[in-house]
């Protein structure tokens, strides 16, 4: 346990001196003070107003951001890494590749998570400030669905880190694998294969299966419980799932497909040649 | 301590990087691990450390690196040849290499101290902001500042100046009682003086294991006097590098050298043989008190 934890500060402190930390961070930071420039509180959409407004805004936007940046950077540093020679040097201390792996996942994502909920807690903040109405039940729902998309695509990255051998293949896979999530959403591919005619439940498996879409689908089910805005799909969702269930499914499908990826990475890792 | 390599052979790919190698390495082995670029220095290493699959079998006291990684380098002290870029401050490196080798903070700084290293002015720098000769300082610093009882050098001293690498010397010294050694390069040269058994590598096959005359003591002095038919300024700025100071306006110099460091010096000093009058060398051995006269010309 010490030398997991050791292996995750390191990971933070590494991470923090970073210039792609720093970038991520001005990023998020700058959404959330171009969403309050953009006067978003004052709008009212769908009879959505205020804070709440500037959260979904802020969610669809972090939706699109965080699982490329969340991969490319994982990737690049942790193959990076070791094309570098930092394992060669850092795996000949006597530290168990359990506690490096996970130490560095686990570093990664309090990086990597910490600044977009940073960002969140600003504009609440704001709002506590101007004496706005805080929609608390979304915030505690958006803060647990960023944390499982973050460990979602952070497995993912440390999956692809570890069968990668070089940082551009990496760069290259995580790049096609966001791509190829971000097309299966309902505003690109998902729309069109329904009108080609594929079977809806195909449709609905594939959109269930996309963390993207699933975080997507269920960010947009506390602004809008009947899911007015997916049409047929939503019948599905919520005769199989309900509300709850299918808010359940958002929170712990992509945290278990994180968990898996990162535990196959794992295996990998220990098996193949570290440096 | 015993290692024994039975029969490792390692290939990537299509490259057979080590053929079968056997090798047997016991307590009070210090061994110059030689070869060319590619000859299978560093995958031998690697293989030692449980960083690489491989054929065959390594026993380290009878435990396999691999499947027991952390018993086994636990008791291993590594410097690599090119340091790791990492950005974490000295200080933490520090405490981390500490912390998962069960060794304390101050055993390191010690010998920091030792080879010249103010790790308090350069704590909270980012380790790959450090120079070359100080980034060497402070893994040599990790590797020995803990109880090891093999260390693997790789081209250790290549960036020290001459001062530290006569406390590097004094510390292999203390080591040698206590801890095997493998120090590798790909110069014999570089380290012919600190070794009694020489290895050399060529594409992935040994080519020779001798063990050599070792009457060289790794903390022994050398006093030198060097004379010149004429001063010279790129002599002088060469020389002073090596804590030399001159009398008779730079035509005798005077200073010392660590034992160890002989060879080097004197290739040193071949490259200004037009100049070179007379070179005096007095071994002062430390242990014996007698002065032994080495080298005249």
């Amino acid at each position: 346990m010490k030398h997991l934890l050791l292996a995750a500060k390191t990971d933070m402190s590494e991470s923090l001196r970073s210039r792609w930390f720093m970038v991520y961070t001005l990023v998020f930071g700058g959404v959330i003070v171009a969403l309050f420039m953009s006067g978003l509180t004052e709008s009212r959409v769908m009879g959505f107003s205020g804070l709440s407004r500037v959260l979904v805004t802020y969610l669809q936007i972090t939706m699109a951001i965080l699982p490329v940046f969340v991969l490319i950077t994982t990737v690049r540093s942790v193959a990076g890494d070791r094309e570098a020679g930092v394992f060669e040097y850092m795996l000949s201390l006597p530290v168990s590749l359990f506690a490096w792996f996970w130490g560095k996942m686990l570093g990664r994502f309090v990086v990597v998570f910490l600044p977009v909920f940073l960002a969140m807690f600003a504009a609440v903040a704001w709002g506590l400030g101007r004496d706005i109405e805080i929609p608390w039940q979304q915030v505690i729902y958006y803060t647990g669905f960023l944390l499982s998309l973050a460990w979602c695509f952070l497995g993912i990255g440390m999956l692809v880190s570890t069968l990668a051998r070089s940082s551009d293949v990496a760069t290259g896979i995580a790049f096609i694998i966001w791509l190829g999530l971000l097309l299966f959403m309902d505003l690109i591919l998902l729309g069109l294969l329904i009108r080609q005619g594929l079977p809806s439940e195909t449709v609905i498996v594939l959109a269930l299966f996309n963390p993207m879409q699933v975080f997507r689908t269920a960010a947009m089910m506390l602004f809008d419980p009947q899911l007015v805005l997916l049409g047929q799909s939503a019948y599905v969702i919520l005769d199989n799932f309900g509300k709850q269930g299918y808010i359940l499914w958002a929170l712990l499908y992509p945290v278990g497909l994180g968990t898996v990826c990162a535990w196959f990475g794992y295996v990998m890792f220990k098996r193949s040649d570290l440096p | 301590m015993g290692i024994s390599f039975k029969g490792v052979s390692k290939q990537f790919r299509r490259v057979r990087v080590l053929n079968n190698i056997d090798l047997d390495i016991s307590h009070g082995d210090r061994i110059a691990l030689v070869g060319s670029n590619g000859a299978g220095k560093t995958t031998l290493i690697r293989c030692l450390l449980g960083e690489y699959n491989f054929q065959g079998n390594i026993s380290v006291d009878g435990l396999e690196p691999r499947a027991n990684r952390t018993d086994v380098l636990k008791r291993i002290g590594f410097v690599p040849q090119l340091s790791p870029p990492l950005k974490m401050p000295v200080g933490q490196l520090i405490k981390f290499a500490a912390g998962v080798c069960q060794s304390k903070p101050e055993r390191m700084l010690e010998i920091c101290n030792l080879l010249g290293l103010d790790v308090e002015q350069i704590k909270r720098r980012p380790f790959n902001k450090l120079s070359g000769g100080q980034k060497q300082k402070l893994l040599i610093s990790i590797a020995l500042g803990r109880d090891t009882d093999l260390l693997v050098l790789d081209e250790p001293a290549a960036n020290l100046d001459p001062e530290a690498r006569h406390s590097f010397f004094q510390l292999l010294a203390e080591k040698q009682q206590h801890a095997a050694m493998i120090i590798s390069s790909h110069r014999l040269d570089e380290v012919a003086a600190l070794v009694n058994r020489v290895i050399e590598l060529d594409q992935g096959d040994i080519v020779l294991d001798d063990h050599v005359a070792d009457q060289i003591d790794l903390d022994s002095v050398l006093v030198c006097c060097l004379k010149l038919n004429r001063s010279d300024s790129a002599f002088a700025e060469t020389i002073r590098e090596w804590g030399f100071v001159d009398s008779e306006n730079g035509l005798v110099w005077r200073g010392e050298i660590a034992g160890p460091d002989r060879l080097r010096f004197l290739g040193v000093l071949s490259r200004y043989a037009a100049l070179l009058k007379g070179i005096q060398l007095d071994e002062n051995n430390t242990a014996g008190g007698a002065d032994v006269q080495a080298h005249t010309a």
